[in-house]
Order: C-alpha cells, then structure tokens, then sequence
C-alpha cells in the first residue's frame, strides 16, 4: 500500500504520523516484517554526529562606515575567505589559526560563533573610491552581523572505511590514532542509523529535502562534493564503501553548540562534528526495507592507512553488528575497534527528529530534484601544465 | 610532614649527579622512586618527596636550577563530562579498557583500570580528557 508525501503530511498535521527512529524500525521489521513497516509506519529518522571536514559558513559583516571592501580577513585569528563581495566571507572548517595553530581553527570559530560568543574581525583592503577604509578591527557575535549559515560541501558520507595501520609505528590519522602492527581499528558512521543508509538509493533524499542539522531545520542543497553513487553494493542496495554525500545548508542563528562542535586530531588538523538528521517517508515496501536494514546487513571496508599511496590494500569488509562488538579479526588477528562518530548523539538526533515530527512541527519534503546519478569518483591526475599563465 | 609527587626529566649529561642523594642529604627529604626510565639521552623519574613542607619547595627549586624539569605526577585523569560528546576516539588507544563505552554508548572511565599511560588525552577531539595532578 503506497502512500504519498501528503498523505503523510496530513497525518503530521493532525498529529497522527506514526514515526520510529532508523534503530525502532529494524527491531519491528525483524519481527514483524517489512510489509508491516509498510503499512503501518509513516516515517523514520535518522542521526549522525561525527566529524566532517568538508564544513563551513558563510558570513555577512555588514558595512562600516567608512565602508571597506575586505580583501583579506581574520576571525579570531582565523583566515577566513573573503574573495566575495565587500564584507561576504566564508569560514572554511579545517581552517588553522595563525598564532596558535592547532589548538585553534574554522570549526572552534563557528561553535564560538553559535555559542553567541563576542569574536575579534580584522580585514585590510586596497582601499577603492566607493570602499575608501583600508583596515578594520572590531568585535563581531552571530547577533551583530546580517547572515550566517553554514554551508557544507560534503556531509552524511553514505559509509565510510574501516581504518587500520600494518606499518610498525603509530600513525596520526583524520581516521584517529591507529596503532601499530593492526593494534586498533576505527570506524565513523553510525551504521544502520545514519540517514544515507536508510535511503540507500536515493529516492527519497534530494535537493531540497528538509533535514535536522546542528539542532535546528536545514535543507540539502545539492549531492555533496565526491559524491558517488556508482560505488560497489550489497543485494539490499547498501554501499561497500563511501559512497553517496550531502551538501548542506541551515542558519546557524538558529543551531545549537550541542550538535556542532569544534574537533582536533591529534597531529592532523581542525575538523567539525557535525549533527545531521534525515527523515524518510515510508512510501512503499521498498523503502521499509531499506529502514529495516540492520548492522549485521551493513558492511565496511578495513583499510591499510599505513600505505601512502591513494589506492589503499583492502583488509576485507565487516558488518556494523562486528564493528559494534568492539572486536573484529584482521589477518587472523583479533583487534580493538573503536567508533570516531558518537552513537550516543545520533540516536539522540532521531529522538529529537521523531519529537519535531510527532509535534507536527516538521513536515516532509519532495525532493525537487533527485541526486546526480551518474557522477563517479575522479582521481586528480598529475601532468605538466600546460597552460600558459594568464599573468604571463 | 609533607609529600608530594613528581615526574623529573633530565638529560644525559645530569646523570652524572647524585640527585636522590642530594634531595636526603642537603634537604632532609626522604624520597622514594616509584618509577625510573633512562634512555641514552634522557632520563625520567617519578618521585615521591616526603619531608618539610620548606625543605621540598627548596629541594624542587634546587632541582630547578641544576636544569632538571619538575612538574607534578598525574594521579589520575579527569574526563569532562560536559565537554565530551562519546564519540569513542579515546577508547581506541587505551590499552587497558579503563575508557570504554557502557550499554547505552555512553562513555565511561574507571579509574582503578587506568595506568595513567596518557595515550587518551592527544586523541581527543575535543580535549575533553586532562591529566589531573
Ligand atoms: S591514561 Fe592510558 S590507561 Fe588511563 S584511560 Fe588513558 S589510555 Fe587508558
Ligand atoms: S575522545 Fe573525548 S569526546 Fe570522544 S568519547 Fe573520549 S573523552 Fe569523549
């Protein structure tokens, strides 16, 4: 029995909607069945909380008086992207500060930044007739200036690897600390209740598919950047590797430090945990299976981090269920693994999702337009240019 | 009588030196090693100085000034409950299973599991992990 979006917002609307969290639904699927899911349930939701580097905001100052046309900017000791109009910027996530490095960077400005914290604006300019100011220095909060809202290239990646380290010494990783000798693994989704694993073929998540992002309602703008959904699958439509990403958007005058958060790893740089939560209607039987997808059906790809080279050996591919365990066997090995994303905030993402939706305050959208479906995963190829320089 | 716990590094060449001995000697300290490690070119001593509470800061300030670097032993961590988000990047260098996760993904940290290794507080994101003194 099919249903529509509508019909569904109808149920919302009145309060009627019958929504479970991506956990509740595989736990009645695999009692009930996916037919069940299907005719019972509206909608599910779903919750990541991990670090994503492909993060950022943008950011209007407003215009002081003199005017200037801020050519380079700091916040806080930040550089910020200002090649935009007069007082446009954008805070890139990984950014690092130029007085103290790594214990400072864009994803520390931007929690600051939502946390309503008072932050220290300083840009030069070559001065023009219309922006005669020069330089400028002053106090800016998130309530003091026009917009700001985060726009991230690359989020949700729909899976990701399994990290592990065969090489003799520790190794500093976006992916964490690995030990040496295959010492530890770690793993960063979360699993069957990451929200492009529930909709692993993309039929409901589209351009324009309203979402939970850093607490408070975003949209997804486009597929995110290396988006690629030609990448290899399981029979239930679920990638065996990174596959799909959102790029995301959502005014974070409206979001909350609870769901985003500076990071660093140790040695490799700034990064941000972000908190995204999807919800997927339940149109169809297929779509209820996809959300009764469960760990043990969900498989990740244990990666050779040690190699230097951008093809990485494979160590073989394991369910969610054994990542969970906090044990998996690698080369007859048995080893520690350890998750980067919190589960424990996820969950509570798609708590808070399903409370938005059982309220009747979030209705579901169509996408306006499904994902790209046919872009694959280019490498960066290295050649001579050949092109002669345009200052030339 | 006072005690306090110290963590001394010193080079190669201030080896040579009689360090514990001056410590009893000059300042009536008793000092007990709780841990040593040298290796070709640096030394490290856990120390445990009882004595009066004058002679230890004198005995401290003379090690100061013979170049030794002083600073106080951890006696445990403290894992800041607000600030943590139990994302599980610290349970994956402790070798001991005194950081791990409960039932519910909370983490959790028992001290009496913990060797004071330190191999958690770098891994952090979020700096949530600091040795206490
Ligand atoms: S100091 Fe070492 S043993 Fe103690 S919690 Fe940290 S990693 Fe585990
Ligand atoms: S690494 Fe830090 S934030 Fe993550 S679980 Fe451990 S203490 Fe908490």
């Amino acid at each position: 029995m099919a249903k529509t979006y509508e019909e569904i917002n109808e149920k919302i609307r009145k309060g009627q909607a019958v929504v479970l969290t991506a956990e509740e639904v595989v736990a009645l699927g695999r009692e009930k069945g996916a037919g069940h899911v299907a005719e019972t349930v509206d909608v599910v939701t779903t919750g990541t909380f991990g670090p994503m580097c492909s993060s950022g905001a943008f950011l209007n100052f407003g215009h002081s008086d003199p005017p200037i046309k801020m050519q380079k900017v700091w916040i806080n000791d930040v550089p910020v992207f200002a090649g935009l109009a007069a007082v446009d910027a954008y805070i890139g996530a990984t950014e690092l500060s130029e007085k103290v490095g790594f214990d400072y960077g864009g994803g520390h400005l931007i929690e600051d930044l939502i946390a309503g914290k008072t932050l220290t604006l300083r840009a030069v300019s070559y001065g023009t007739d219309c922006y005669p100011r020069r330089e400028i220095e002053t106090e800016i909060s998130l309530e003091s200036i026009n917009q700001a809202f985060l726009f991230n290239p690359r989020n949700a990646y729909q899976n990701y690897n399994v990290a592990v380290n065969s090489s003799d010494r520790a190794l500093n990783t976006y992916m964490g600390i690995l030990l040496p000798n295959l010492g530890n693994a770690t793993y960063s989704t979360s699993g069957e209740l990451s929200p492009l694993l529930n909709d692993p073929l993309y039929r409901t998540i589209g351009i324009g598919t309203k979402i939970f992002l850093g607490g408070a309602q975003g949209f997804v703008a486009w597929e995110g950047t290396q988006h690629n959904p030609k990448q290899a699958r399981g029979d239930n439509g679920e990638p065996l590797a990174p596959a799909g990403t959102l790029s995301l958007i959502g005014d974070m005058k409206s979001m909350s430090t609870r769901y985003i958060r500076g990071a660093y790893y140790y040695k490799y740089g700034i990064s941000m945990f972000v908190g995204v939560g999807i919800p997927i209607p339940i149109l169809d039987e297929e779509m209820a299976r996809f959300v009764c997808t469960g760990n043990d059906e969900i498989f990740a790809t244990a990666v050779d981090y040690s190699v230097e080279t951008r093809a990485k050996p494979s160590f073989g591919r394991f369910s969610y269920a054994e990542l969970r365990s906090g044990k998996i066997t690698v080369n007859g090995k048995e080893i520690q693994t350890a998750p980067l994303s919190s589960l424990k905030r996820a969950r509570e993402i798609a708590g808070v999702l399903k409370g938005w939706i059982e309220g009747g305050q979030f209705t579901l959208t169509a996408p306006v337009r499904p994902l790209a479906g046919d872009c694959s995963f280019k490498p960066l190829n290295i050649v001579p240019p050949k092109a002669e320089a345009v200052s030339s | 009588m006072a005690q306090q716990r110290v963590v001394l590094t010193f080079q190669r060449w201030q080896l040579d030196q009689p360090i514990t001995y001056r410590l009893v000697k000059d300042f009536d300290l008793v000092t007990n090693i709780l841990q040593a490690k040298v290796t070709p070119d640096e030394g490290r001593m856990s120390l445990e100085l009882s004595g009066l509470e004058q002679n230890i800061e004198q005995g401290i300030k003379w090690l100061k000034e013979q170049q030794v670097i002083v600073y106080p032993l951890a006696t445990g961590l403290s894992v800041e409950k607000d600030s943590c988000v139990d994302c599980g990047a610290c349970t994956a260098v402790c070798p001991t299973g005194a950081l791990e996760f409960d039932k519910d993904w909370t983490l959790n940290y028992e001290e009496d599991r913990c060797i004071l290794c330190l191999a958690c507080v770098p891994a952090c994101p979020v700096r949530a992990i600091q040795e206490r003194e």
